[in-house]
């Protein structure tokens, strides 16, 4: 792949769904009050009509409606920070990404110039914050309080991170690879935010350090110039503003992976367990978990007797949807969906079932994913501190007419 | 009240490329101006209304202690009695039996 096709390349066909669906209004009604009292749909430079939960640091939810396509448009993405400090796009003028660590062979800079010579690879994955959802716990817990908007689908596009750190010699004591940003911490004492992922994850052709979204620079708020794309894992490892790497043959030891994003040790599955960084109790929060979400209707909705469509999106860690199930009483009895042809491992697989015609009345909708591996959606919230994996269907009230 | 080094933050914070609304105010109630102060300098306060009301007077007291001791909030114990005493009356919701 060459240099300007990176930017203005193929794969369009996936970008040319409009949206049709009526844009979302009402707040759902299970998030806390005084979540529900702040946040509000607001329009942003790069972005509009995103459901704004705080501005310093920018914290802003995709609308639902916006899920009926496969393909999360850039000025729809959520934007995610814990630190206030966030580069402007001037700020990112002569950027540079540093290769170092204990475990290469020698420290190297890149340039984006050298980025672009990289053979590139293309990825179209969903890109899902660990707490989303977590607005939805009961009991709830503290933290931003997602609803199911804290996530997207993108084609993501660059080198593969095995590519730019060959460029640095990996030795083979190579166990964890080290990512930080350009984000600042507000004060001294915040710890900067900086992660790691396994280097098995790292080596992985489809974790890749992506300088497009969609076919176009990133936005500046999703990462510009450069993140890291970690397909079927939480958004927490994709480091935005992606400035420095190290690979190193030891764990990196900070709040954000030793306190912070973690989980009850054997509670959700996952394929690859990140060894390095678990203890007995807890592990790091990883793959995602089955899940599936109804974009139209919405909640609230009046809905034609004559019969309507349901329409959303399921995803997974990896292994594939296999099947979605509908409910329309509240998840007493479920039918199966029509699956649309998968677009690949870690990308929204699209779901629709015609209800036929229905007597009038109010009608819960729920959808419920299993994915390749067996794995179906809980029926009952696991608890955990941080309230993170949510993937408990949930009912959405719409009344037939 | 507020200290001269959370003002020259907050403003230095404001020069970013994204306009920001001034936070939703606090609920009026004693302590409220030193919360304000306090607890807008690394995010807004709205941070705490998103969290209410469903946290203990406890588990204020904990989120108080976390952003001291991980975060590096620059909060004596004095100051931090105050806030959380703010917190317990105006967004805690009383400890189940
Ligand atoms: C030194 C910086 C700093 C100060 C000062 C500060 N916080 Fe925080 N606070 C943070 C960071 C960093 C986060 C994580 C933000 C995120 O993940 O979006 C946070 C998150 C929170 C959360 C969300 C729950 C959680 O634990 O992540 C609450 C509630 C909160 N702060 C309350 C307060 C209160 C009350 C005060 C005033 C006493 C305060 N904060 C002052 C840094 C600070």
């Amino acid at each position: 792949m060459r240099r300007r096709e990176i930017i203005a390349g193929a794969g369009a066909a996936l970008l040319a769904s409009p949206s049709v669906a009526a844009e979302s209004t009402t707040l759902p009604a299970e998030l806390p009050d005084g979540t529900r009292a702040v946040a509000q749909f607001v329009n942003l430079p790069d972005k509009r009509r995103m459901l704004r939960l705080t501005d310093r640091p920018p914290n802003y939810a995709t609308p639902v409606n916006v899920f009926t396509d496969v393909v999360t448009p850039n000025d729809r993405f959520f934007v995610r920070y814990h630190l206030a400090g966030v580069p402007s796009a001037a700020d990112m003028d002569g950027w540079s990404l540093t290769i170092g660590g204990d475990a290469v062979n020698r420290q190297i800079r890149l340039k984006m110039s050298d980025l672009l010579d990289l053979p590139t690879n293309q990825v179209l994955s969903v890109c899902q914050c660990a707490g989303n959802r977590r607005g939805f716990f009961d009991p709830h817990v503290a933290g931003v309080q997602w609803p199911d908007g804290g996530m997207g689908c993108a084609v993501w596009r660059g080198p593969a991170l095995r590519d730019v750190l060959k460029a640095a010699g990996v030795k083979a004591e190579a166990l964890e690879v080290w990512v930080g940003g350009a984000d600042k911490p507000p004060m001294e004492g915040t710890p900067p935010f900086r992660k790691s992922i396994p280097i098995e994850k790292a080596m992985d052709g489809d974790t890749i350090v992506a300088i497009a979204m969609n076919n176009a620079p990133l936005p500046l708020l999703n990462g510009y110039p450069a993140r890291l794309v970690v397909p079927g894992w939480t958004g927490t490892y994709w480091m935005k503003h992606l400035t420095n790497i190290e690979v190193s043959a030891e764990p990196l030891k900070n709040f954000w992976m030793q306190t912070a994003y973690r989980v009850p040790a054997g509670m959700f599955p996952v394929q690859l367990p990140f060894k390095s960084q678990a203890t007995e109790t807890t592990v790091p929060i990883t793959e995602l978990v089955v899940n599936s979400l109804i974009a139209d209707p919405l909640e609230g909705d009046e809905v034609e007797r004559s019969g309507f469509t349901i329409r959303g999106v399921a995803w997974d860690r990896g292994t594939g949807i296999n099947r979605v199930e509908i409910s329309l009483d509240g998840g007493r009895n479920w039918q199966d969906a029509m699956l649309e042809k998968p677009l690949g491992p870690y990308a929204y697989r699209r779901f629709s079932l015609p209800t036929g015609s229905l007597r009038p009345g109010t009608y819960k909708l729920m959808s419920r994913a299993t994915n390749h591996a067996g794995e179906r959606q809980a029926d009952k919230l696991k608890t955990n501190p941080g309230g993170y994996h949510n993937n408990v269907p949930r009912p959405i009230a719409v009344v037939a007419r | 009240m507020k200290p001269l080094w959370i003002t020259m933050l907050a403003l230095l914070l404001c020069r970013g490329a994204l306009a920001q609304d001034a936070p939703a105010p606090l609920k009026p109630g004693t302590g409220d101006d030193v919360a304000s102060a306090y607890c807008n300098a690394c995010h807004t306060s709205d941070y705490i209304i998103m969290n209410s009301m469903f946290l203990s007077a406890d588990a204020w007291k904990a989120e108080v202690t976390k952003m001291r001791k991980a975060f590096g909030a620059p909060i004596d114990d004095e100051t931090a009695a105050v806030i959380t005493a703010y917190l317990a009356a105006n967004y805690a919701v009383p400890a189940k039996p």
